[in-house]
């Protein structure tokens, strides 16, 4: 919209407000450490010392990212319906909730992505093809296009508070969504792998040092996960103070810069239609 | 809203619908652009799927394909009569409920997709050699009915939401296309029961049209809902 001039702008909304320059913290900095152990822990159980599986073979090490991001992505949906939630129902309307519901989707979104492209591979590898239309592939696959959606809505324009009750509310609507899709296309067909941890009967039928590794991918995942969201918050509060800012600034300057002219040529300010 | 002194939601919905079926009756874009189209479209799907037995097969689906592409258009169509003269703002003005608003563009947008579907249906007949058993007349109904109330349901929500933005156009298919697949889904194994497409049995119908009256009545009181805080800016 309203561009800055970094060396006409006399002062920085972001610092003014913020006091700092980036969006790291003391806290985001020890989680992104953390992120990146737990990530070498991953590449190490994951690709190192756990087993081959006996009909999967090497093919099964790609779960344990497969697994994990959907997981996470699942989370990151809920965190963005509860927070979507929270924006519409409380009394005080703080985008704080806003940003942290499409930094949520946001990240969610890119781990689905991940979920479905590292799934497609696995899936040519061990089933032969890269996609098969089973229940949970095209559920999957229409939960990522529902928060692609979601995600263009946040970028629809209008004002802050504009763009967080539209965005709320799709937010909402997926969770209406969701479920009716995996009911639809469940009825349609169903052939994926059955689940093996999270399934019903509570037993955990998986080696214990693959389970392990599984484990290991979770807590890499979450800690991305936890990381990114809350640097992307911090980031939206920051480009939102800029767009509150902005004009003002951007009328700053050129009044500054009208000024200077009239100064040197002895002018009025320049008009807008100026060009005749 | 009993408290407010005023018309009923129903009877506010009824005029709403009213006014859009007699805008498209002078206006005539539903049957001199929209119907075209959707004839169009069940002619280039016999270009695409060059084959009778193909044809013959996935007739139902062909039927809901092009109705999904043609309720995009209506959709397009119902919220640009309204936003071309600002006239939803004028509504929001004059104290009408944003539920009476939604309750009555779906209406409107219902009556014309109803119609499509049975232009659609025809046209499977004509050109894709389907034949309609006297015994699923009901299921047919039935299908045609759920259906139609849960794609006017979406549509109506969701082109509320991108009237009057800028992209609106490419917003609307990416929006709806994902939430109306349990009704493409639903409905076409629904009418293929109807059909005897490929050795369907006219019960198997209808288990699809529970899915599809739970969908129209989880969208018809969620988009009730949630139209207000949509246009209400």
């Amino acid at each position: 919209m309203t561009t800055i001039d970094p060396a006409r702008t006399t002062r920085d909304p972001v610092h003014e407000s913020t006091g700092r320059a980036g969006t790291g913290t003391r806290g985001t900095r020890i989680i992104g450490i953390a992120t990146i152990i737990a990530m070498g822990w991953l590449v190490a159980f994951g690709l190192g010392f756990s087993p081959a599986d006996r009909d999967q073979r090497e093919s099964v090490r790609i779960l344990y990212v497969h697994v994990p991001t959907i997981w996470i992505a699942y989370l990151a949906f809920t965190v963005t319906a509860v927070a979507s939630g929270m924006y519409l129902f409380t009394k005080k309307k703080s985008l704080g909730w806003d940003r942290l519901a499409g930094a949520s989707a946001e990240v969610g979104t890119v781990f689905v992505a991940v979920t479905l492209v590292v799934g497609a591979l696995w899936g040519r590898l061990t089933w032969g093809v890269f996609w098969q239309w089973d229940a949970r592939l095209t559920t999957t696959a229409l939960l990522f296009v529902t928060y692609v959606g979601y995600l263009a809505v946040r970028r629809l324009g209008g004002s802050h508070e504009q763009r967080a009750r539209r965005s709320a509310v799709i937010g909402l609507l997926a969770v209406l969504e969701i479920p009716l899709v995996h009911w639809s296309v469940r009825l349609w067909r169903s052939l994926h792998q059955e689940a093996t941890v999270l399934d019903t009967d509570g037993d955990i039928d998986m080696d214990g040092l693959m389970l392990f590794s599984l484990f290991v991918g979770v807590v890499a995942f979450s800690l991305l996960y936890l990381w990114l969201v809350l640097h992307r918050t911090r980031v939206m509060a920051m480009e939102d103070l800029m767009d509150d800012r902005g004009l003002d600034l951007a009328l700053e300057a050129r009044r500054s810069e009208a000024g200077e002219q009239s100064g040197e040529s002895g002018l009025d300010a320049p008009t807008e239609n100026g060009a005749g | 809203m009993s408290r407010r002194a005023g018309p009923s939601i129903w009877r506010v919905a009824r005029l709403v619908a009213a006014k859009d079926l007699r805008i498209e009756w002078h206006s005539r874009v539903f049957t001199n652009q929209v119907l075209p189209f959707a004839g169009v479209t069940m002619v280039i799907f016999a270009f695409a799927l060059d084959a009778d037995v193909v044809l013959e097969r996935v007739a139902p689906g062909l039927v809901w394909l092009a109705t999904m592409f043609s309720l995009l258009v209506l959709v397009q169509r119902a919220f640009a009569i309204e936003t071309d003269d600002g006239a939803l703002d004028a509504m929001r003005v004059a104290g009408i409920d944003p539920r009476a608003i939604y309750l009555g563009k779906a209406l409107g947008l219902g009556a014309q997709l109803l119609v499509l579907e049975l232009v659609l249906l025809f046209a499977a007949v004509v050109l894709y050699g389907q034949t309609v058993p006297l015994e699923s007349t009901a299921l047919l109904a039935a299908t045609l009915i759920s259906a139609t109330c849960g794609l006017s349901a979406v549509g109506t929500l969701y082109g509320g939401l991108a009237a009057g933005f800028r992209g609106r156009e490419t917003l609307l298919p990416l929006l709806t296309l994902p939430a109306v697949a349990p009704v493409l889904i639903g409905a076409t194994r629904a009418v293929e029961a109807a059909l005897g497409t490929a050795g369907a049995v006219v019960s198997d119908g209808w288990p699809w049209v529970g899915l599809l009256v739970v969908f129209a009545v989880a969208f018809g009181v969620g988009g009730s809902l949630a139209f207000g805080p949509l246009i209400d800016e």
